[in-house]
């Protein structure tokens, strides 16, 4: 990482924004407004503010990519080194949270190259920019012809870091940049910043929920959202961390952050004898699904083998390890979606649609319902129906309830997940807490003795995280078992579940080192 | 379950299930070419074909092409089986054409619409070695390319326009993503007891789900590359270069000679035949 010295060409730059403000052609309201932030270069901000508070928008705004003047209507003035930010492209280099939708070329070196290609940059300088910038973000064994369709999470989210910093920006601009990563993918771009930052001096904006993550780099807070009634958001507070968390932390925390230093809420388990004593079924085994010699995989190669695991009624599991470890995989078999490799998945004899029929994956898709539920982690994979109470009613539906039971079941459910507003609208056009919480409703409205989820927290903010933990624990108390798959050390605590980790097998681990692995 | 706490399930390292990189092509001469001219020669070669409908032009460029990609590292046999649709396609004209083509000579059945005659029989073997003799090497031509040097091609060497041709590509990328969702949305429909019904409506369904997803995917694309200037300004660079060698030229000359070959043989021995003029 000697080529730091290369970056210190690009200077710094600073924001000026004066009464800016910004309207959806499609909306009402103006998401920001009467805007007036001086961010000095140099300066690292940490963008704050509840879901819808305009931070994206603004994020956009710097970056040059809201759009035309026919996509919305804009006001006042925002400048980017003393440029109007549109004219201002390359200055800014903005990271978004997706790690899927920022590669755009297949091998990494292109994809690297892809920004100074557009910005008019000499051949050979690109590709000096190419190297220096893999190498600031830690990617300098990565081969410019690696193919980025293999690389981890955070390998992917450094790649795009090393994308936009080939720009020479002097503001870099991180959108949630972590909030699809796991704990070691975190660590990597948060490390990954930190040099960049420390070492070329840029100015720097980061959006984030989890504070704690980027507070020792960051020297300036800003939160963003409505002051009371009003719904065109503006700047609420701007400090120094200390003074802020001080002033604003219920805020802050009431509009979705991790505030640092805040207790977590806690629903642990029951005690056994409770657990039993609410559904006093003696007779009733306690293990509702279990995996005998199990090997999962897909199209037919094992990713683990000889799994043997017993889950019991009323428990929460967590399924925990690196990502692409193979624990959606899991997931998705022991919810009957996915052939077994080899072994069983046995459903508790007493819980079977026919007696010899234990094993869900041969089942009907019917016959899942009120036995095995399965909510995914993109919750617009699930949606299926044109509003949210259609929605949440297919599963009773499908049992065989009359329209009057579905909809009764439908409308208890979105009261109770606080839905019942949306019911005649379009499950798209919900926001990212609310349709998860749908997508729960509509699994449990076929009342499944076990409910398997892929990721139920990711990504979310504090509050509709909070939301997210109640609701699962309300899941559990109701005699389900849940089995979920996470990264989220909180989620795990906070209900007291019983965690199953992936291991890497011992034999094959040799050449496990990024970038070397070919 | 009190051992609860070491609980623990084994898997393979993830770095280890990664697919082989695949070469460019398994012929050395093919993998030196420009990924334009692995496009234009098949072409340059087909276009003879189209005007004539025989056994002997067909059979030769077949043969000559099949020889000349063994001289240029693919072993027949793995020209046969790579190229396997084809002849699946192949076997369907043939079928077609026997049974429907137009009649002459000796009618061997009858039945219905369904006459088998001599000239058939000739008409669908003619399409049969025609439609191997031009789709098999363009398959053999064309497997292993690499979509941003094809890219790269297109915009340098045929001067097509690059904002359309980088955006097409990065639409390519995508493809992947969107066989992951599609098999995402099938389970779940199977998970929401909605995977007995009627298959057609269940694929309508998906198929519409797939196409909000996709234009949100897109949608998040083309700002990641707005966000990297992509579309700002006319002076883009070139970080890759594409060009024409020598070897492209020889490729060029053999997509002439083997057709002539071929073709004119078929006038010499007087098997050509224009199957739009004759009658």
């Amino acid at each position: 990482m000697n080529d730091s010295a290369e970056f210190r060409k690009s200077a710094p730059v600073g924001v000026e924004a004066h009464d800016w403000g910004w309207r959806h052609s499609t909306r009402k309201d103006f998401a920001l407004r009467h805007v007036d932030l001086t961010i000095r270069p140099g300066e690292r901000v940490l963008l704050l503010g509840a879901s819808g508070a305009g931070k994206s928008t603004f994020m956009a705004a710097m970056a040059g990519v809201l759009g035309s003047d026919d996509e919305g209507v804009r006001e006042g003035t925002l400048t980017i080194g003393g440029v109007d930010a549109n004219e201002a492209r390359g200055k800014a280099g903005l990271v978004l949270q997706d790690p899927d939708a920022q590669i755009i070329l297949e091998r990494a070196g292109d994809d690297v190259a892809f920004a100074c290609e557009n910005l008019g940059v000499p051949k050979d300088e690109t590709w000096q920019r190419v190297r220096a910038a893999l190498d600031i973000v830690g990617l300098e064994s990565l081969e410019l012809t690696h193919s980025t369709r293999h690389l981890s999470g955070g390998q992917r989210q450094r790649l795009a870091l090393a994308g936009v910093l080939a720009m020479r920006p002097g503001l870099l601009l991180l959108d949630e940049p972590t909030a699809n990563l796991d704990p070691p993918g975190v660590r990597e771009v948060h490390d990954a910043v930190k040099h960049v930052v420390e070492s070329t001096g840029q100015t720097m904006v980061v959006v984030e929920h989890h504070i704690d993550v980027w507070l020792d780099l960051v020297d300036r807070v800003v939160v963003l959202g409505a002051a009371g009634d009003s719904h065109e958001g503006g700047v609420l507070a701007d400090g120094t961390p200390d003074e802020v968390f001080s002033t604003m932390g219920d805020v802050l925390a009431e509009g979705g952050s991790w505030v640092p230093g805040r207790a977590i809420p806690s629903f642990p388990p029951k005690s056994e004898s409770e657990a039993k004593g609410a559904n006093g079924d003696a007779e009733e085994s306690d293990v509702v699904l279990s995996t005998r010699n199990l090997a999962f995989g897909r199209n037919g190669i094992a990713l683990g083998e000889h799994v043997n695991l017993d889950f019991e009624r009323g428990r929460i599991y967590a399924l925990m390890g690196p990502n692409g470890a193979g624990k959606s995989t899991l997931a998705l078999t022991l919810a009957g979606l996915l052939e077994p490799v080899a072994g069983k998945v046995l459903i508790a004899p007493e819980l079977a649609p026919k007696p010899d029929s234990r094993e869900p994956f041969h089942w009907k898709s019917r016959e899942l319902l009120g036995r095995i539920g399965m909510v995914f982690q993109e919750p617009e994979h699930q949606f299926a129906a044109n509003t949210v109470r259609d929605e949440v009613a297919i599963g009773p539906k499908s049992m065989g309830k009359s329209d009057d039971e579905a909809y009764g079941i439908a409308d208890r459910l979105l009261e109770r997940l606080r839905l019942s507003r949306f019911a005649a609208g379009n499950p798209y056009t919900l926001s990212g807490g609310e349709k998860r919480r749908l997508s729960v409703a509509s699994m449990l409205a076929a009342a499944p003795r076990v409910l398997v989820m892929d990721e139920p927290t990711f990504g979310q903010d504090f509050r509709t995280w909070s939301q997210m933990v109640e609701l699962i624990a309300g899941i559990r108390d109701q005699g389900c078992t849940v089995i979920m798959v996470t990264h989220d050390e909180p989620l795990v605590q906070s209900l007291g579940a019983t965690p199953i980790h992936f291991g890497v097998s011992e034999t094959a681990a040799g050449n496990a080192d990024e970038g070397s692995a070919r | 379950m009190s051992e609860s706490s070491s609980m623990t399930v084994t898997v393979t390292p993830p770095e280890q299930r990664h697919e082989r990189v695949r070469p460019a092509s398994q012929s050395w001469f093919i993998a030196r070419l420009n990924p334009v001219s692995r496009f234009i020669c098949p072409l340059i070669m087909s276009l003879p074909l189209f005007t004539t409908l025989d056994v002997v032009s067909a059979s030769i460029q077949f043969v000559l092409s099949v020889i000349l990609l063994w001289i240029g590292g693919i072993n027949p046999l793995v020209v046969l089986r790579r190229t396997w649709p084809v002849w699946i396609a192949a076997v369907g004209s043939f079928v077609t054409i026997a049974l429907y083509g137009r009649t002459s000579g000796t009618v061997h059945f009858a039945w219905a619409a369904i006459v088998i005659s001599d000239g058939s029989l000739y008409l669908a073997v003619a399409t049969f070695l025609r439609v191997a003799a031009i789709a098999v090497p363009s398959v053999i031509f064309v497997l292993g390319l690499d979509p941003t040097d094809l890219a790269d091609g297109l915009v340098q060497i045929l001067h097509l326009p690059s904002r359309f041709v980088y955006g097409a590509l990065a639409g390519i990328r995508m493809f992947t993503l969107l066989q992951e969702d599609w098999r995402a949305l099938g389970l779940s429909r199977r998970s929401r007891g909605l995977g007995d019904g009627n298959p057609i409506r269940r694929v309508c369904s998906q198929a519409f789900a797939l196409l909000v997803l996709s234009i949100r995917r897109a949608t998040k694309l083309a700002t990641a590359m707005e966000a990297r200037g992509f579309g700002a300004s006319d002076t883009r660079t070139i970080a890759r270069v594409s060009k024409l060698h020598a070897i492209d030229w020889v490729s060029y000359a053999i997509a002439l000679i083997i057709p002539a070959i071929a073709v004119g043989t078929a006038v010499v021995t007087g098997y050509w035949n224009l199957p739009l003029t004759s009658n």
